[in-house]
């Protein structure tokens, strides 16, 4: 089975790889590009573990094909904290101890990014709606909760200041 | 939101201990530099991977393997043959034992698979591909054998029998034919049948729960390399080092101190990562190949070869006075061990009435041995099942007397002095305490909407001490290294540091506190029982108290005075000579920059075996809205109060109380393992197998009771990590009671099971 050539953005970067037909956008994350901070945890699109944001779209990765990433800009946990500081995402799941054993946490985040980039004021209805495909069997949800809807409105008052 | 009850006045304030700083690991894990199981691996490694039987009980009457090992690719296929054939032997684990045979019987089936998705082979080879080709291309005979899956057929005259020579332990006398039940703990006090006579209400009712997966998101996963001089490294996701390590010796028949177990990151445990499942396979792989061995479990076979919690039948009876004391309960606990012996039982029967201060009880488990995956431990393990039982009986009883819950239970609660039911007496407890708190809670006050229900229910757990090992290093600087031997899962290495920060008197930012391989510390029991800010915890603040006996001798050393004469305060040495009055206090960075001159590095280890680790308790309030029409149900407001002693890192005690409280609403509503007619578990993945997820849950309102420290650990932490899952699904259940006006017994109380019981009671 011969592999493709795959050249895509990731987190900035010009990537290229070659994959397998049958090979997830995750395991070529995780194995051709050693970006380990997506993680998976069920292979089959139901925990979220894997999330990553493909063209300003949430996806999991565990469910697209690393053929498709061709020319595709693909943004992974790995790429949220820049020139050295934490996103504000980042920074309120620390300060809310949103997180207890982290393995959810890096998917969390990409989910919980995507979500204020489409609704920058989310309830908190939405905001767990929005996260109901991101398992988190540690937390109850309730500090995660707390640190999105905290993060968000850092950003509305950042953005509102800029 | 959360509130803290302060302790009594006149304590000590302390500087760390109590605050809320940014865990230590924080940065690495939301950057998603953290590595876990799966993250970790070593040049020229292969990839392993495990055949599973596809039948859930079935003589192995042959394995030929000849056509797997000579395909392209394929360098390793080991079988039971491979592995020493043990005796029965019990080695004690973190709260619980294990039978090495069972468990080497487990982690690869010799004669019997007994359940499916039960280990038979394994292969390592150069690729998935060529792995998963090799597992095609063994070849396994199998003698299918009749099954059985339930617990009360299993327990059945005439069930299909797992192992011919299982002869119920605990009976009075040694039974003369073998059966499904490996033994019979029991309890009891007083005169049942006296106690019954007295009685002027009686309740009685049996309660059925589903087996559960621990659910870990993390699937188990480790690397593993047997080196030509017959040592070797395991690199793995578990609750302990030392305890892979020992397990792994016994398995392989090597000795402990060559295997060199490196803890990964663990995402998550419960309790399921307590015991082996993949290693000793990597590296029997490992030790046939001469490669390196990287093995990562699929969520299926997660769901179908590990964990699961038990099934049960729970059954009991209360007798009460008019005035609500409870005078008498016979409780029976019937608990689904899966393929080998070792159910939680005898934990249930030790929790069952350890919130009640009855006279006269008998509690009765049966540890049933079923053709489904061997159980692991499941925080507080058997607790939550116990409560079921009695918290809904107990919510009968209040129903029947038209008792508030509260009350009838503050009527007969444990306190200080009381013996529990378990044996020992009880002191330092805050039972009463945290009753109260939930009773003078705005929620208990709030009024219910339509269709809604509020459930009350109680939860005990012991907590454990054990062996730990811990040391503090101090750099040249004067900043701080902690070790512990101990897995983090929920946080607890920023409860170490802060334990460590407080005693010296530092920043808890200049503390970096590290989870150690099995050579680099002593040995630690792992971490499970709710035992490592209360035993580890205890190393870690014995080893920071040396290090600051070394820092006051080595400051009397430069200042010429006795050691009597140094007072360590605020991260410095004070001269307390009067004499010596012009003497400027010296920091922890001047004494530890010049070390070398006043007798070299400074660092202190401390082993010890924790003792005096103060119960748990909690209390749960739940209130449930019901979709009459639909029979969906909804947690609308949860508030859950806690004897925690006092808690170290308060955010994260709130979290251990709030993930506890989501796993046992799960539990109450959805979770279960359904298995088909042929012994199949038919919904192994996350959108079958139905954990709760962020839009199924409101906030949990956790309340801190600190009003009784235990007094045997140095900042008076209690365990925290377990109870909060034991009153949940009473809990839960005893709201669903309320809101629908009829018990339902059978968790989990889906929809489905919600609407009939609703149209039976409407029609």
């Amino acid at each position: 089975m011969s592999k493709i050539h795959v050249t895509a953005n990731v987190n900035g970067d010009a990537v290229e790889f070659l994959a397998s037909p049958g090979m997830t956008l995750l395991d070529a994350l995780r194995d051709e590009l050693s970006l380990t901070g997506t993680k998976e945890g069920c292979g089959s699109g139901d925990c979220g573990a894997c999330s990553v944001i493909v063209d300003g779209r949430l996806v999991c990765s565990c469910l697209m094909l690393a053929a498709e990433a061709e020319g595709r800009r693909v943004q992974t946990i790995e790429g949220l904290a820049q020139g050295g500081r934490l996103h504000p995402l980042q920074e309120k799941f620390l300060e809310h101890a949103a997180l207890q054993c982290g393995f959810c946490t890096p998917g969390l985040l990409m989910a919980a990014k995507a979500l204020l980039e489409a609704n920058p004021d989310p309830t908190e209805t939405e905001a767990r709606y929005w996260l109901a495909g991101n398992l988190c069997r540690c937390t109850g949800y309730d500090k995660i909760l707390r640190a999105v809807l905290d993060a968000a409105a850092e950003l509305r008052q950042a953005r509102s200041a800029a | 939101m959360s509130e803290t009850l302060q302790r009594p006045a006149g304590k000590a304030a302390f500087e760390v201990v109590g605050t809320r700083p940014v865990r230590p690991d924080g940065a690495d894990k939301v950057t998603g530099r953290a590595a876990y199981g799966a993250d970790f691996d070593m040049p020229g490694q292969l990839v392993g991977k495990i055949l599973r039987s596809p039948h859930a009980h079935a003589r192995i009457v042959a394995i030929d393997a000849s056509k797997a090992k000579a395909l392209p690719g394929v360098k390793a296929v080991v079988t039971a043959a491979d592995f020493p054939n043990l005796a029965s032997e019990i080695v004690e684990g973190g709260e619980s034992a294990s039978n090495t045979r069972d468990l080497s019987l487990n982690v690869m089936a010799r004669d019997k698979a007994l359940y499916q998705g039960h280990a038979v082979a394994a292969v390592a080879a150069t690729s998935v591909a060529a792995a998963q080709a090799a597992l095609d291309a063994i070849k396994v005979t199998y003698e299918v054998l009749p099954h059985v899956t339930d617990v009360l057929e299993a327990m059945a005259e005439g069930a299909p029998l797992l192992h011919d020579d299982l002869y119920t332990e605990g009976l009075e006398s040694r039974p003369t034919a073998p059966s499904n039940v490996s033994r019979r703990p029991v309890s009891q006090r007083g005169d049942l049948e006296a106690g019954f006579a007295l009685a002027e209400v009686i309740v009685e009712g049996s309660y059925r729960t589903a087996a559960v997966h621990q659910g870990y998101i993390e699937p188990h996963a480790c690397v593993a390399a047997w080196s030509e001089n017959g040592r070797c490294e395991v690199w793995s996701s578990s609750q302990g080092q030392f305890m892979v390590r020992t397990y792994c010796a016994k398995l392989l028949g090597i000795e402990a101190s060559d295997i060199r177990v490196v803890p990964a990151e663990i995402g998550g445990g419960f309790g399921g990562k307590t015991t082996v499942y993949l290693e000793p396979v990597a590296l029997a792989l490992s030790r046939a190949s001469g490669r390196p061995v990287k093995m990562v479990m699929s969520r299926d076979e997660v769901f179908r070869a590990t964990g699961p919690n038990p099934a049960a039948v729970i059954e009991v009876k209360l007798g009460a006075l008019k005035d609500g004391t409870i005078v008498a309960a016979d409780v029976k606990l019937k608990f689904q061990a899966g393929g080998f012996p070792g159910s939680p039982v005898g934990a249930a029967v030790m929790t069952a009435l350890a919130c009640y201060d009855i006279p006269n009880f008998l509690i009765t488990g049966w540890d049933v041995v079923t053709n489904t995956p061997k159980t692991a431990a499941y925080r507080a393990p058997g607790a939550p099942i116990a409560a079921l039982g009695v918290e809904s009986a107990v919510d009968e009883l209040a129903l029947k007397l038209g008792l508030d819950p509260i009350a009838i239970r503050e009527k007969n609660a444990v306190r200080d002095g009381t013996k529990a039911s378990y044996g020992p007496v009880f002191s330092n407890i805050a039972y009463l305490d945290t009753l109260a708190a939930i009773r003078d809670s705005e929620h208990y006050k709030a009024p219910l909407g339509p269709n809604q229900g509020r459930g009350v229910a109680v939860g005990f757990w012991f907590n454990i001490g054990g062996e730990s090992s811990a040391a503090v290093h101090l750099a040249d600087d004067g900043s701080v290294v902690v070790m512990s031997g101990n897995p983090d899962i929920g946080g607890s290495r920023a409860s170490m540091a802060m334990m460590a920060a407080e005693v010296l008197g530092v920043s808890v930012e200049r503390v970096r506190p590290m989870v150690a391989d099995t050579t680099s510390i002593g040995f630690s029991m792992l971490t499970g029982g709710s035992r490592t800010t209360f035993a580890t915890g205890m190393a870690v603040t014995q080893a920071a108290q040396k290090v600051v006996d070394d820092l006051r001798a080595r400051a009397a050393l430069l200042w010429e005075v006795p050691v009597e004469m140094v007072e360590w305060r605020a991260g410095a040495a004070h001269c307390l000579d009067p004499a010596k009055a012009d003497k400027a206090p010296m920091s922890i960075a001047s004494l530890a920059a010049t070390a070398g001159r006043t007798g070299g590095p400074i660092s202190a280890q401390v082993s010890l075996n924790a003792q005096g680790a103060g119960p748990g308790f909690a209390v749960h309030l739940c209130d449930l809205e019901i979709d009459p029409e639909t029979g969906e149900s909804t947690i609308v407001r949860y508030t859950a109060a806690q004897d925690v002693g006092k808690a170290i890192h308060p955010s994260y005690v709130e979290g251990q109380v709030q993930g506890g409280v989501a796993q046992g609403v799960g539990w109450a509503l959805n979770e279960e393992y359904v298995f088909d007619a042929q012994g199949q578990m038919e919904n192994p993945g996350f959108l079958d197998y139905r954990m709760p997820v962020a839009s199924d849950l409101p906030m949990i309102d956790a309340i801190l009771i600190e009003t009784a420290p235990n007094p045997n650990h140095p900042f008076g932490a209690k365990g925290v990590g377990e109870v909060p899952i034991v009153p949940p699904l009473a809990a839960v259940a005893n709201a669903m009671r309320r809101a629908a006006g009829v018990r339902m017994t059978d968790l989990p109380l889906s929809p489905p099971k919600v609407l009939a019981a609703l149209d039976a009671a409407r029609s």
